[in-house]
């Protein structure tokens, strides 16, 4: 009709594309590009760099927990100790990161005095900005041995569990002491996802458990938590995320060998992160494409954690 | 096991602001009584102070007594708790648990209460509030099934059988239909004659034919001015209010010549 009706072209000018618009559309669309390429490249750079190296191996890739690529000649290796000992110690630090980063965040908005609230808040999004390294020097300088008489407490009483069988590291340098410093490293993240998720719990639940004779802790209990369960759960894999590429700490703290030991208190595994900090710099041969062919299996590891918390936190709209 | 209250000399603040001055009145057992009054009079913020639930908004306190048969609720030695577990509430906007089923959304109080019910007694407790909340007919068959996923109607019926779940004394309801559609509101009114039989039932409305049908008696609150604290102007027999009220500015409100 308007191609026809010249009156009404007149009345309302056309669609013009305006050029700011087209500059800033074009620009946004450019940067999400950008970082999806950037991905895809890291991808098929790890893909390709790693594929000589599988070629070659003569061990089996998944299952042995052998490291010996760096040859020209018949290299043998295999990730099964490191796929392990990574796990482990992302485990480690989310078992003990969660239960304290939820008490705190439950602290932070519904006891503490709203002053003292904000100031821990604060605190606690400080520890999120301590350098990893400097996070490895208090582990491995203080933590450690701080940590000594402690483990042989626990071997005492707990060694009947068979994670905490002995005999106890004498430096101190375990499994269990770097996943206590991840833990505090993924502290963070977790009690602010939960603090976000707490504070949206509507305030018409809150007041009807109140108001049917709950206690503020039956009221956290019955409307809190169960509502704050998918932000918290999101909270701890993108910890876990985190714990898993974590490379300098682990790579000061833990003494590594290895094996695939489920006792914490002694010294042994390793995780992909500081294998590759620590062999890298004599990788010779195959080494190198070995080591990039262990960063594919973590890129993997990490991508499926956090695509599996993205899920989890998404899932959370059903609610609201 | 309907009690009566006896409130006297009850001032309310939120901080340094005064909401509601002075108030005296005598709310009688097993009967209905309505407050009435337009918005910002005080009279939901009054309602709260009943059961203690006005004290949760931060820096609001209260002065004066409030009697529930010999006990006065603000005495420091109550626990508020316990107060809440003697008197009910029902909010403006029905508010199940998101996260619970009909089933667990009934027995969320009374498992406060008593952590371990056996099974039975659980189903029994189900199905005593459902019924008299008028709704177990129609949610006898999905009980396990989000209590959210209800009507707004449903969902409102919902909440009072969580309330009277626990068996209080009083009933406290905040504008209980006023996000209803004429059919819900009418079930729940039905509800509230049948309930009174065994509560104390207090009801705060905006809408007056809703106060002349369900109450035995009225309230009428008001504000000189915003920023002034709301008063009790008078309380009195429901026919009464309505037809020869003491007071000019009761008259003027329930005629429609407000101001």
């Amino acid at each position: 009709m308007t191609t026809t009706d010249s009156s009404a072209t007149a009345r309302i000018p056309k669609g013009k594309r305006r050029l700011g618009d087209v500059v800033f559309a074009g620009s946004a669309r450019g940067a999400g590009i950008l970082i999806l390429l950037i991905l895809a490249g890291v991808a098929t750079f790890l893909l390709i760099q790693s594929v000589p190296s599988l070629m070659a191996n003569t061990g089996n890739f998944l299952t042995s927990t052998e490291w010996d690529p760096n040859t020209n000649e018949e290299p043998r290796f295999g990730v099964a100790a490191l796929i392990f000992g990574t796990v482990l110690a992302a485990l480690i630090a989310l078992v003990l990161a969660t239960p304290v980063a939820i008490g705190i965040a439950l602290f932070i908005v519904y006891y503490a005095p709203r002053r003292l609230a904000a100031i821990l808040g604060y605190v606690v999004d400080l520890l999120a900005a301590i350098p990893s390294v400097v996070y490895g020097l208090w582990g491995v300088v203080y933590l450690v041995g701080e940590l000594r008489p402690f483990y042989g407490m626990l071997e005492t009483y707990l060694g009947w569990i068979p994670l905490f069988a002995g005999p106890v590291s004498s430096t101190g340098r375990t499994m269990l002491s770097a996943g206590l410093v991840l833990a505090v490293m993924i502290l963070p993240i977790i009690t602010a996802m939960s603090r976000d998720v707490f504070q949206q719990v509507p305030q018409a639940n809150r007041e009807a458990a109140l108001a049917l004779g709950a206690t503020r802790w039956e009221m956290i209990r019955m409307a809190v938590l169960p509502f704050g369960r998918p932000g918290v759960i999101g909270g701890a894999m993108l910890g876990m995320g985190r714990a898993l590429g974590e490379t300098m700490a682990v790579a000061m703290i833990l003494s590594p060998s290895l094996v695939i030991s489920p006792f914490l208190l002694q010294s042994g595994n390793q995780t992909i992160a500081a294998h590759i900090a620590l062999e890298y710099p004599e990788a010779s041969g195959f080494g190198v494409s070995a080591l990039i062919a262990a960063g594919l299996v973590l890129f993997a590891i990490t991508l499926a954690v956090n695509m599996g918390a993205r899920f989890v936190v998404s899932r959370r709209k059903e609610f609201v | 096991m309907a009690k009566r209250i006896d409130v006297s000399d009850l001032n309310v603040y939120y901080g340094k602001f005064h909401a509601v001055e002075n108030v005296n009145m005598t709310i009688e057992p097993r009967s209905v009584t309505a407050f009435i009054g337009s918005s910002g009079c005080g009279k939901t913020t009054f309602l709260r102070t009943l059961n203690r639930m006005h004290e949760v908004t931060p820096g609001a306190s209260v002065t004066g007594k409030v009697m529930l048969d010999d006990i006065d609720i603000y005495d420091p030695s109550v626990d508020p708790v316990a107060v809440r577990r003697e008197i009910g509430m029902v909010f403006q906007r029905a508010n199940p648990f998101p996260t619970m089923s009909i089933y667990d959304n009934v027995l969320a109080g009374a498992k406060l209460n008593n952590q371990r019910i056996s099974k039975r007694r659980a189903d029994e407790i189900v199905e005593r509030s459902l019924r008299d909340a008028n709704l177990w007919d129609e949610v006898k068959n999905r009980l396990n099934k989000p209590g959210a996923g209800l009507s707004g109607g449903q969902q409102q019926r919902l909440c009072i059988a969580r309330a009277t779940a626990v068996e209080p004394a009083v009933l406290l309801m905040d504008e209980p239909c006023s996000a209803l559609d004429p059919i819900s509101t009418l079930a729940i009114e039905d509800l509230i004659s049948k309930l009174k039989e065994n509560y104390t039932i207090v009801i705060v409305t905006h809408n007056m034919q809703q106060a002349a049908r369900v109450s035995d008696r009225t309230a009428f609150f008001n504000v000189e001015d915003t920023g002034k604290p709301g008063k009790l102007i008078e309380i009195g027999d429901t026919n009464k209010i309505f037809t020869k009220p003491d007071k000019k500015e009761t008259e003027n409100y329930i005629t429609g010549r407000f101001g």
